[in-house]
């Protein structure tokens, strides 16, 4: 490493320095910063959580009991499709989509990102998605076709209001800004990795937001193509998914879930990222099998182009077709095994300091191996032809997209906040927030899979008073007003943080990526001065003279 | 369990899926248990205690990693070939000559069903014979619906213009409860099925009867009902054998009075219930397609009289 500091990124980073030393509102919403950009991101993810938190609340509030009628059934049927639309495209992904423009350049040793201003278009496309699809509710009712919104219910004559048309724009806009950001982070991560930062020295947080680029790159297209089919079915009295005019109500779920698959790893594979930071840093120990890790991700990414009809099992496609996509689905929880053991042998003969961060960590290993196991039932698919769309795979997708994606995304904020603000999130408050979240999460979610198995089907605004149904509705509901307390426990957590929080200092957690190496927050072209990144651990390696990693060729 | 419907199969055809999830449900707890302990040994065993020196680190071993690739695969390999035995049993194949023995139509939100064989048309609670493995067409007359009983055996999906066949077979007597499963729009939860086992002769009675003709009513309010019937339009979406009524749109009402429930399960099928759901069908099933006909009071006791002699 040469005394010069050499700062991979952009030539153009004046601009960046110029705008933001300006203050002030029109600093941030003129802004190219990355690290603006992401907690742009991070806030509107916040804010549609909100949302759909909101909505979750409304739903459980009509299900407490059977036969009430709080909502009416359109009101309900808007509201859980809204809820389900918000938390996919407006939650999980964005929420995601921010922390990687926040962290990649900090942690590839960057100074930005590879187009700034194409970065600055994908956040504003997000916030015009966004509100156009919640503009939907007073342009004369929101969708109400489900979030995946199956055709020929999504078609005209059964969904006559404006509701799906602004489903279906608003998602083209939000694939828009997705791809956008996508090919940004590839080049980013391709061309602007500090010296000595290998492929094979990467954080394996930024090697699984890659392989997730390539997923949102391969997979979105195909939900854009099949949204534009349903515009011109809509707007233009096309055919493709209405029967009767000779088009396919089965080729919508085709292409639907041709995307519909791989997202589901588009937002978990940055989510097993944050964790492979994460429990190594407060097991002390460095990840054990870093290339099986990192392989196993590429596996798991081209496995979920190749397991779509699994949603589809009581389609009634024939045997050969349900054996195809069984052996697929089976074959995709090896991968995932051999992650959850990896993250299991890090920790063994560690030194586990339980943080929140670590707490939420432990939490996604057992809440995520439920979620995983009970998806192995639904590709053992006799099974699936039981308990798909009932409240067994309500229970399913949530233990994956919330006791996964999620418990990782709070693991990753409350380890990646004091980089952010400067200031350590509470502890105490932290610890509040986790034992409310899992204990009320495990209340609403875990008596759901009974429900399904007793027979109730999802996406129902209410339901007969059958033998135990109202009872394990009631304790569903109360878990979610557990889980909404301790998401304002969060909140009051970040204000009173940023307010009075601990003050950060460089590299709190003795972590061990570049991003540590800056300041906290950093200056606005990141780094004065990048170490020398000799192995996966630079900062390892600074710390520990006499026993680096690149001693061992890592 | 009676409350758990999938555990407590009453078909040949849902006892291997109950019997395939049973192995499979042992296999993932002990998965579960096992991670589940291994977390917790781990995290009480190595959490941080003061004075203890930084760990040692370990990059991997290549020998654990295969191991731990290569048991999972043998265990779904495993599983694999139990799928494929509980696919078979559940899900027998069809000859390609066998004709159904019922076709099923979901709608919106109610279902038909028309035996091939003598003609007869039910609506929501349909009867077999029990032992005798019906073959069913299932079709849409409108959006995917989905069949759904868990007690026999898979779900199937009735999509327009795709029709699907499977087999509807109980093993005893009994009610059993089901509905749609795939979301269909505004009442899809309402869309609730009752299949009836029976013995031989009860189910060659019921077919019997409701190919008979019923009652014309003669005098008295259910007289002044069956006129109603005819000038309020009801005869326009619905079916009365024996009278002029010949609608397809909704549910055959022509032994109304025998069925245990109104509109697809929403109520118990009384004359007090009846009378309410005539008065606004709009607020017992908001977004349903029948109208509220804003009859007055006695037009409604009239129309209940005819309709509750409909056996």
């Amino acid at each position: 490493m040469s005394d010069a500091p050499y700062i991979p990124g952009t030539s153009d980073v004046s601009i960046v320095r110029d705008i933001d030393a300006r203050s002030g509102l029109l600093s941030w919403l003129s802004t190219v910063d990355h690290k603006r950009i992401g907690i742009m991101y991070l806030l509107l993810s916040l804010v549609f959580f909100a949302a759909g938190g909101i909505e979750a609340l409304l739903m459980r509030i009509q299900l407490a009991r059977p036969n009430l009628n709080f909502l009416s059934p359109d009101t309900f049927n808007q509201i859980f499709t809204m809820h389900g639309t918000t938390m996919i495209f407006l939650v999980a992904m964005p929420v995601l989509t921010g922390m990687a423009n926040y962290l990649v350049p900090l942690m590839i040793g960057a100074n930005e990102v590879a187009f700034p201003r194409l970065n600055a278009l994908s956040l504003w496309l997000l916030a015009f998605g966004g509100l156009l699809l919640y503009f939907s509710f007073i342009a004369g009712g929101a969708p109400a076709a489900g979030w995946f919104n199956y055709a020929p219910l999504s078609e005209r004559p059964y969904s006559p209001t404006t509701g799906v048309d602004y489903y279906a724009l608003s998602l083209v806009i939000l694939g828009i800004a997705s791809i956008v950001a996508a090919i940004n982070l590839i080049v980013t991560i391709s061309k602007f990795r500090a010296p000595g930062l290998s492929i094979r020295r990467l954080p394996l947080y930024v090697w699984m937001v890659l392989v997730t680029q390539v997923l949102i790159l391969l997979a979105l297209p195909a939900l854009n193509a099949s949204l534009a089919m349903l515009l011109v079915d809509r707007l233009l009295n096309g055919n493709f998914f209405v029967p009767l005019g000779g088009g396919s109500a089965v080729l919508w779920q085709h292409f639907f879930w041709a995307f519909g698959h791989p997202e589901v790893y588009i937002v978990v594979l940055p989510a097993f990222g944050i964790i492979s930071e994460v429990i190594p840093v407060f097991s002390g120990k460095v990840i054990f099998g870093y290339e099986f890790v990192a392989a196993s991700t590429v596996a798991i990414a081209v496995l979920s182009f190749l397991v779509w009809a699994h949603h589809m099992f009581a389609v009634g496609l024939g045997h050969p077709v349900d054996l195809m996509f069984a052996v697929g689905s089976m074959l995709i929880a090896v991968p995932t095994g051999v992650k959850i053991f990896n993250w299991i042998a890090t920790m063994w003969g560690g030194s586990i300091r339980f943080t929140t961060s670590m707490l939420f960590a432990v939490g996604f290993l057992v809440m995520f191996t439920i979620g995983g196991l009970s998806g192995v039932s639904f590709a053992a698919f006799p099974i699936d032809w039981q308990v798909t769309d009932t409240y067994y795979l309500v229970a399913h997708i949530h233990y994956v997209l919330f006791g996964g994606t999620i418990f990782a995304v709070f693991a990753g904020l409350y380890y990646w906040f004091p980089k952010m603000s400067g200031r350590m999130l509470s502890e105490t408050l932290g610890k509040w927030h986790f034992w409310l979240m899992l204990i009320g999460f495990n209340v609403t979610f875990f008596d759901q899979h009974f429900l399904g198995l007793m027979g109730m089907t999802r996406r129902t605004f209410t339901y007969p008073d059958l033998p135990g149904w109202a009872v394990l509705n009631l304790i569903s509901s109360i878990g979610a007003i557990v889980m909404g307390l301790a998401v304002v426990v969060f909140l009051w957590n970040i204000v009173a943080s940023l307010l009075h929080g601990e003050i950060a200092g460089d590299n709190p957690w003795n972590a061990w990526t570049l991003e540590w190496a800056t300041s906290s927050p950093p200056p606005p072209d990141n780094f004065k001065r990048l170490p020398p990144v000799r192995s996966r651990r630079p900062l390892w390696d600074l710390s520990h003279p006499d026993n680096p990693d690149w001693k061992y060729g890592r | 369990m009676p409350s758990i419907p999938t555990f407590n199969p009453a078909s040949t055809l849902a006892q291997p899926i109950a019997h395939l999830f049973l192995v499979l449900g042992i296999v993932m707890m002990s998965i579960l248990l096992l991670v589940t302990a291994l977390v917790l040994y781990v995290c009480f065993r190595f959490r941080q205690r003061p004075g203890t020196s930084e760990p040692r680190q370990n990059f991997g071993r290549e020998g654990m990693e295969i191991a731990w690739t290569v048991a999972p695969l043998l265990l779904l390999a495993y599983i694999f070939t139990i799928t494929v035995h509980a696919m078979h049993g559940a899900d027998p194949g069809i000859s390609a000559d066998r004709q159904p023995d019922m076709v099923i139509v979901g709608h919106q939100w109610w279902w038909e069903a028309r035996y091939t064989n003598t003609n007869v048309v039910a609506a929501n609670e349909i009867h077999i014979p029990v032992g005798k493995p019906f073959l069913v067409r299932l079709e849409s007359a409108d959006v995917i619906h989905d069949w759904w009983v868990p007690q026999l055996g898979r779900k199937m999906d009735a999509i327009p213009g795709d029709p699907n066949d499977f087999w509807l077979e109980a093993d005893s007597p009994g009610i059993y409860l089901g509905t749609c499963a795939e979301f269909c729009g505004a009442e899809h939860a309402w869309m609730r099925i009752r299949v009836s086992a029976e013995s031989d002769a009860e189910y060659e009675r019921w077919s019997a009867h409701q190919l008979e003709i019923p009652p014309q009513p003669v005098a008295g309010d259910a007289a002044l009902g069956a006129v109603l019937f005819e000038q309020l339009t009801c005869a326009n979406c619905h079916t009365i054998s024996g009278t002029s009524a010949k609608g397809k749109i909704g549910p055959d009402l022509t032994h109304l009075a025998e069925r245990q429930t109104l509109a697809a399960g929403v109520l118990e099928n009384t004359p007090s219930n009846l009378e309410r759901w005539l008065s606004d069908p709009q607020a017992v099933k908001p977004g349903i397609h029948m109208p509220n006909f804003e009859m007055t009071g006695d037009q409604v006791r009239d129309l209940t009289a005819f309709l509750e002699a409909l056996r």
